[in-house]
Parts: C-alpha cells; structure tokens; sequence
C-alpha cells in the first residue's frame, strides 16, 4: 500500500517540476482512471458472489456509517464556529 | 452531481457485466486495479504539485479556521466511533471507510486493495452517500450548525464536486476555506485509510 502513496509523492515532484507549464489534461486524465477503477471495482464487485448476495446490508451499514461521519463533522464545525464568533466579539 | 452519477454508471456497468460473466474473468483481478491506481495517484500528486500558488494563499486566512480540516477529522472519527459496535465489521476497519471524507473513488479503491471488496464496497457507497448528503443538506446544515459545517460535511470534495452549493449557502466569502479544506483533506484521506488499513 505504501507503493501507492510513493506514486503520489513522484507525482508531486514532478508536477511541481512542471508547474511553469500548465499540463491541462491532467484533470482529464484523473477522471479517465476513476472511471477505469471504478468500473474494475464494479467488475470485481459483480464477480464476487457474497458481496453481491448482500449488496442490500452493505449498503445499510454504509448509509449509517455516512450519517454518522457527516453529524459527527457537522458538529465538530459548529463548534470551531462557536469559538471564532467568540474570539472576534 | 451529474459528475457522481456518470460515475455510479460506471460502477454499475462493471457491476453487471461481473454479475453474469460477460467479462473475462482476469478483469476481476486486484493487479489491473492496482496499477491504474498507482497511476491515479502519480496524476493526483502531479496536480497537486502543480498548483504552488494555492498553498500561499491559505496563509491569509484567520488562524483558527485552519483547523477546521482538523475538527472534521476528528468529528468524523468520533462519529464513526460511536456506531460502529452495531456492526460486525472492526472499528478500525469503519474507521478507514469514515476516512474517505466523501472522497469515494480513491478511498474505495484503496480499501479494496488492503480488506478486499466487501470493505471496498462499504467504503465507496458510503463516502457517495456522504456527498449527496451535503448536497441534499448543505442550507439547513447551514441553518443548525453554522456556515462551516456545510464545508466539514463536503470533506475532501468541497474544492470540486460539492464546491458550487457551499459559496450558494455558506457565502462566497467562504470559498477559500472551502478550497483550503478539501485540499488539506484530499491529501489525507490515503494517509489515514492506509493507516487504519494498517492497524
């Protein structure tokens, strides 16, 4: 997993490297893989017999865990508000 | 929104074509994935490396609004933390697909790779499911819990997808810290889903 994130600091360098010249298809390109990935996960996903037997609880568990994240975040802003709001009065 | 959607298309479309075998079975393999991710990654970084001028402009925000990438990653966590023993999955496991922060295709992509696709699966429904909630959400998110929530519920894709609809109920004047945040939170969603991938 640790290759994964040594690609992304290469991509780093090198775009900083490059950051004279604006290499417009860059934005393009990402979204081009994540279709591809998304897709292969799609494929991967379909191939697979029990997850696809319980598509239905997998997606309960992830609208829970979506709720949740989001109220948790949500409360965590609102309290960085509360402080800001003091610290200018 | 139109993005997501073209987007679930294409989940759906490998969806099906894996379901009835329409599809040599090699296209299933983790390898392929693997190393259009390694290219992903190697274009997100190159983008990133791109754009120095944006990392200077964050110095002039108030101080105490930097850390607001910070109490969304914490909020996040805790609020993980606090449902996670009504499943059977591991709280560290959870704990990674929270870790997204609405970044769905890298965080789902990356889980698949280290706690196979049922995770994977998890992880990419719910960081999609989190994204629509801020869409959906994001004016009375504003009306209950204050201008910056919008932008903490939007996590890593308040510089893209959800960016529109935070300056629409936040306030443009908002948009730099909405900028700022999906950027401080892209570039931690690999370190913190590998990370609890890891423990």
């Amino acid at each position: 997993m640790f290759t994964v994130l040594l690609f992304m600091f290469a991509g780093i360098a090198s775009g900083y490297l490059f950051r004279k010249r604006k290499i417009r298809f860059i934005n393009g390109l990402i979204l081009t893989l994540i279709w591809a990935l998304l897709f292969l996960l799609g494929v991967e996903v379909g191939m697979n017999d029990v997850v696809v037997r319980n598509f239905a609880s997998l997606g309960l568990e992830a609208a829970v865990v979506a709720i949740a994240a989001t109220l948790g975040s949500v409360v965590g802003a609102k309290l960085l508000w509360g402080s800001i709001k003091k610290n200018k009065e | 929104m139109k993005g997501s959607l073209i987007i679930l298309s294409f989940f759906a479309m490998g969806l099906l074509l894996g379901i009835f075998r329409w599809i040599p079975d090699s296209w299933g393999n983790a390898d392929i994935s693997f190393y259009v991710l390694c290219a992903l990654m190697f274009s997100v970084g190159f983008s990133i490396g791109q754009q120095p001028d944006t990392v200077k402009q964050f110095k002039r925000l108030p101080l105490r609004i930097l850390f607001l990438p910070l109490t969304t990653i914490v909020g996040t966590l805790l609020g993980v933390v606090t449902i996670a023993f009504f499943f059977k999955h591991r709280v560290f496991d959870l704990l990674a697909v929270g870790s997204g922060f609405g970044y769905y295709s890298l965080s789902s992509v990356l889980i698949t790779q280290c706690k196979g696709v049922e995770l994977g699966t998890i992880a990419l429904l719910a960081n999609i499911i989190r994204e629509i909630l801020t869409l959906l959400f994001a004016p009375l998110m504003v009306r209950y819990f204050g201008n910056l929530s919008p932008i903490a519920a939007g996590g890593a894709t308040t510089m893209d997808t959800t960016f529109p609809i935070i300056i629409r109920t936040a306030g443009k004047e908002f948009s730099i810290v909405s900028i700022y945040s999906g950027f401080v939170l892209d570039f931690c969603v690999p370190f913190l889903v590998t990370l609890f991938c890891s423990i």
